[in-house]
């Protein structure tokens, strides 16, 4: 990356989003102190340091891509950067707001502002790898502080970040945490979600929601009908996968897989 | 930016801040001035809408906590608790006093959090003249860590009911999924009692801070409670002696979107109010613990103040509360039969406020009879606090003058704008104006 004597340095950049992600940042309380003797922040707006158009080595991107603006902005972010880092649900897949994709966005608009023409939007919520090159993903809703150190280490150390992408169920088996799904016959999203939360829900007792998306050769289509056997209506079915993550392909497929019984009228 | 007639206060006056920094989100502030008469100056929200509102149609209800928390990763409880309040009034359902007490345990934690994170790494750095929290760290190492220890405490009281700190699992309709174990909780215990010295070294520090006098005559409006503090029930209460069930929010508060501005703005009685910490702590000073109220009789912390900065201190007061109040609670911690109540869903139409960190945030859903919401409205503080934060910057760019440098100018209207904590990404309600520019 740089020279042994210079430090690398790293920007911080926000789109749409509820900033949750960057409190991965803000939450690691002395080791943020730590963090900076490693590193230069040169952009992190909501912290303090300003630097939108610094050359960068690594760029941290919380957020999705939702107006014309933000394209150009991204753009110049991955011009000046080495690294481009997506961390989050909604850089990553486009988040829960991508669900305006699928529904006829103008009309949501004029529902909510009574002078929509004041608004600049895009109709979509993209993922930043639907617009520039992404060297790297975190995924979550939100990402762990964990999970962000583990990464700024192992690129300091100047090795490949390592995706882990298997299942919570995975987790579930090795927190010895009692299959909610078997032995309660709660709809969990575990058999397709990948880990990195600690396979939190379930040690809760409560049903995964996927707010880590899809994991490898996620069997979509079985999950579903699994949790139709356990008496879920088949709309239900469709929105627990069509949620934080629905623009990700694998859990899109849900749309294809399970007509709406209600209609899709707005 | 010209200087050359930097003393004439009739010179042409543009301020533009394209990136407001320590804030929650995107903002950004837009001034001008032309022959002595103040033409624009407010703070611009250009953060995307998100039309949240929307996703939650046709949802079930036990969906909605999960999905309203992602409006603002930093008081995703304020959104749990208010939609889940409101469906459980709905419903008919009374969770008991265990699910209330923890409740506000897990409030204090997100008050805790969200307090500690803004006086240390947003708002004072404005004061002791430094860019931000990493170069105040330097010369007030101590003072910096004991904001992040305070931050720590409050995120680890998340953690304990909510499973994680930012978009928490563990809240449901009717109560809690799962109840901590007393281990878990005697250690908590021990860490709240270590930061009680912590709290009143916070407290006494914000309280001999040279911050500047902002005196605005504003209408504070905060949750009250005869009982005790006011966070999750109550009765809206004001300065001017108004007294709102929640049922009666729309009859009196209402939301308009006015030309130059990119947000909505709420008025209440058709006027502008002032939510959060320092409003609170004006009308429910009395419902503080004496410890608390002891604290800030001996400090000279005067409340109500109608001075716009002691809104820090209020921040520092509550954080101390939010140790006391949780230790209060957990020092008499017992495991409960069942940490939640069963609710049979009915229609009708849902609401509730109650207190985020950053004031009060109302909901309003309408529910069909098969637990499905029909529609949605969430009204955060910013929104509430638009109309304050306009003529806070008015009125004191006039007290302090024109003729003043750009440079002044702009640092005295960041430190107004941040002072309030606007939460930008609470962005159900605000929207993206296009620029105009001559």
């Amino acid at each position: 990356m740089t020279t042994s004597t210079k430090k690398p340095r790293v920007s911080v950049h926000k789109f749409a989003s509820c900033s949750g992600c960057q409190l991965a940042f803000i939450n690691m309380g002395e080791n943020l102190i730590k963090l900076t003797e490693l590193v230069d922040i040169v952009h992190f707006a909501e912290a303090g340091p300003l630097g939108p158009d610094d050359e960068v080595d690594i760029s941290f991107i919380e957020g999705s891509i939702t107006t014309p603006h933000d394209v150009e902005r991204l753009e110049k972010i991955r011009e000046k950067s080495t690294f481009v880092i997506t961390v989050g649900a909604c850089a990553t897949s486009g988040g829960i707001q991508a669900l305006k994709n699928n529904a006829d966005s103008d009309v949501w608009m004029r529902s909510i502002y009574a002078k929509p023409e004041y608004i600049s939007s895009l109709s979509t919520s993209a993922a930043i790898k639907n617009h520039v090159k992404v060297d790297f993903e975190l995924w979550g809703c939100p990402v762990d502080v964990k999970q962000m150190l583990a990464v700024v280490r192992q690129l300091l150390y100047g090795v490949a970040p390592l995706d882990i992408n298997e299942k919570v169920c995975q987790e579930c088996k090795r927190k010895n945490t009692v299959c909610i799904m078997v032995t309660k016959g709660e709809p969990c999203m575990g058999p397709v979600t990948r880990t990195g939360c600690g396979a939190l829900c379930p040690s809760f007792g409560a049903p995964c929601y996927a707010c880590y998306g899809p994991a490898e050769n996620s069997n979509v289509k079985l999950l579903g009908e699994r949790f139709i056997g356990l008496g879920l209506d088949q709309n239900v079915v469709k929105r627990k996968f069509l949620s934080i993550h629905n623009a990700t392909p694998a859990f899109a497929e849900a749309k294809l897989l399970w007509s709406d019984t209600e209609g899709a009228q707005q | 930016m010209s200087k050359v007639n930097y003393t004439s206060p009739e010179r042409d006056i543009d301020i533009n801040v394209p990136v407001m920094v320590r804030v929650e989100g995107e903002g950004a502030l837009e001034f001008t001035a032309r022959e002595g008469q103040i033409e624009k100056l407010h703070l611009k929200i250009y953060e995307p809408p998100r039309l949240f509102e929307k996703f939650l149609e046709g949802q079930q209800y036990t969906e909605v906590p999960t999905m309203a928390a992602r409006i603002c990763g930093i008081c995703p409880i304020a959104y749990q608790m208010t939609s889940i309040r409101a469906i459980e009034r709905l419903f008919g359902a009374d969770p008991g006093p265990w699910v209330h007490d923890m409740r506000r345990v897990i409030y204090c934690g997100e008050w805790l959090q969200s307090h500690a994170l803004h006086i240390h790494l947003l708002a004072t750095p404005d004061f002791l003249g430094y860019d931000n929290a990493i170069a105040m760290a330097q010369d007030h190492p101590e003072t910096v860590k004991r904001g992040m220890k305070l931050q720590g405490l409050g995120n680890d009281l998340l953690t304990l009911l909510g499973g994680r700190s930012v978009h928490p699992i563990g809240m449901r309709v009717g109560g809690f999924y799962r109840a901590p174990e007393m281990r878990e909780v005697s250690d908590l215990i021990d860490r709240l009692e270590d930061a009680v010295e912590d709290a009143i070294g916070l407290v006494e520090w914000t309280a001999g801070l040279d911050l500047p006098l902002d005196e605005q005559a504003f209408n504070c409006v905060a949750i009250h409670n005869d009982r005790e503090y006011g966070i999750n029930e109550g009765l809206i209460v004001s300065t001017q002696h108004q007294q709102l069930s929640f049922d009666d929010y729309n009859q009196h508060f209402k939301e308009h979107q006015v030309k130059h501005s990119t947000a909505f703005y709420s008025t209440l009685g058709g006027e502008s109010y002032f939510v959060g910490p320092l409003a609170r702590v004006n009308l429910n000073f009395n419902q503080l613990p004496p410890a608390v109220r002891g604290l800030c009789r001996d400090l000279g912390l005067n409340f109500p103040s109608i001075n716009m900065f002691d809104n820090v201190r209020a921040r520092s007061v509550e954080s101390y509360y939010s140790i006391v109040e949780a230790l209060r609670i957990l020092k008499n911690y017992q495991k409960p039969r069942s940490p939640y109540v069963d609710v049979t869903p009915r229609p009708g139409i849902a609401r509730h406020a109650t207190e985020a960190p950053r004031g009060m945030i109302f909901h309003q859903f309408k529910i069909d009879g098969n637990g499905r919401v029909e529609t949605a409205c969430m009204i955060p503080p910013t929104s509430q606090n638009q109309g304050s934060i306009e003529s806070n910057l008015k009125n004191a760019v006039l007290k302090y003058g024109l003729e003043n440098t750009d440079d002044d100018l702009r640092m005295l209207c960041e430190k107004i704008i941040r002072n309030y904590d606007p939460c930008i990404s609470c962005s159900t309600h605000f929207l993206k104006l296009t620029v105009h520019r001559q």
